[in-house]
């Protein structure tokens, strides 16, 4: 890093990140500990992936709710790693029906978010 | 206390992210993070409830994003983005099972 301003000015929104991580994770961890099933993770999945279209269809990328909200809150309730893994660990139907699905709807919501 | 783990893991999975995104700009780093938080969530067979709390839930899964993923999908119509995507999470997840045995 070239620029000596370049972290104190990264300092705001990784803080926001952390902060929003951290609660859109505990939310997750929530619902899939009151519903442990693969349809809470898809819904989880599909659910962030509408509104963080919603959010970037109506913030700019400098405004504070996107790092807080966006890359933290949504970025930590939404999750790559337990979609891939429950992929490869459940049986060969449940885990094509599950990924389609995931893969489907999840780019569907965010297509309807962009234009909500 | 679980809870606490996973909000450990979280900050510091979902700033990782951040910085990776700072680094490598548009899909390539929703790609990056999400195949390797991928890997490392595969790794964790048979984990303790605390491990899997801190690493699993709090780290991997604030690391990796499938908000981001959808978005980007959606924004640039890219299917070979999608396939990409599919292919190399899949894959390093089995590949982390596969090492951890």
């Amino acid at each position: 890093m070239t620029d000596p301003d370049a972290a104190p000015r990264m300092a705001g929104p990784l803080a926001m990140v952390a902060v929003g991580g951290v609660g859109g994770s505990l939310t997750r961890y929530g619902l899939v500990e009151a519903a442990p099933h693969l349809l809470t993770t898809l819904a989880i999945n599909v659910l962030g992936a509408f509104l963080l279209g919603c959010l970037v269809a109506r913030r700019p990328a400098g405004h504070w709710s996107r790092p807080l909200l966006g890359t933290g809150f949504l970025g930590g309730f939404t999750t790559m790693s337990a979609l891939a893994v429950q992929t490869v660990t459940s049986s060969a139907g449940p885990a094509v029906g599950y990924l389609a699905a995931s893969m489907v709807l999840g780019v569907a919501a965010a297509v309807v978010g962009l234009r909500t | 206390m679980i809870a606490l783990l996973v909000a450990l893991g979280a900050s510091v999975g979902a700033p990782l992210r951040f910085l990776v995104a700072q680094w490598l700009p548009g899909p390539r780093a929703t790609l990056l993070v999400n195949v390797a938080g991928s890997a490392v969530l595969g790794l964790l067979v048979h984990p303790s409830a605390s491990s899997y709390a801190l690493v699993g839930t709090g780290f991997c899964g604030a690391l990796t994003t499938f908000s981001a993923f959808a978005v980007e999908a959606a924004q640039t119509r890219s299917w070979r983005y999608v396939a990409t995507t599919i292919v190399l999470c899949l894959g390093a997840a089995a590949l982390g099972r596969y090492v951890a045995g």
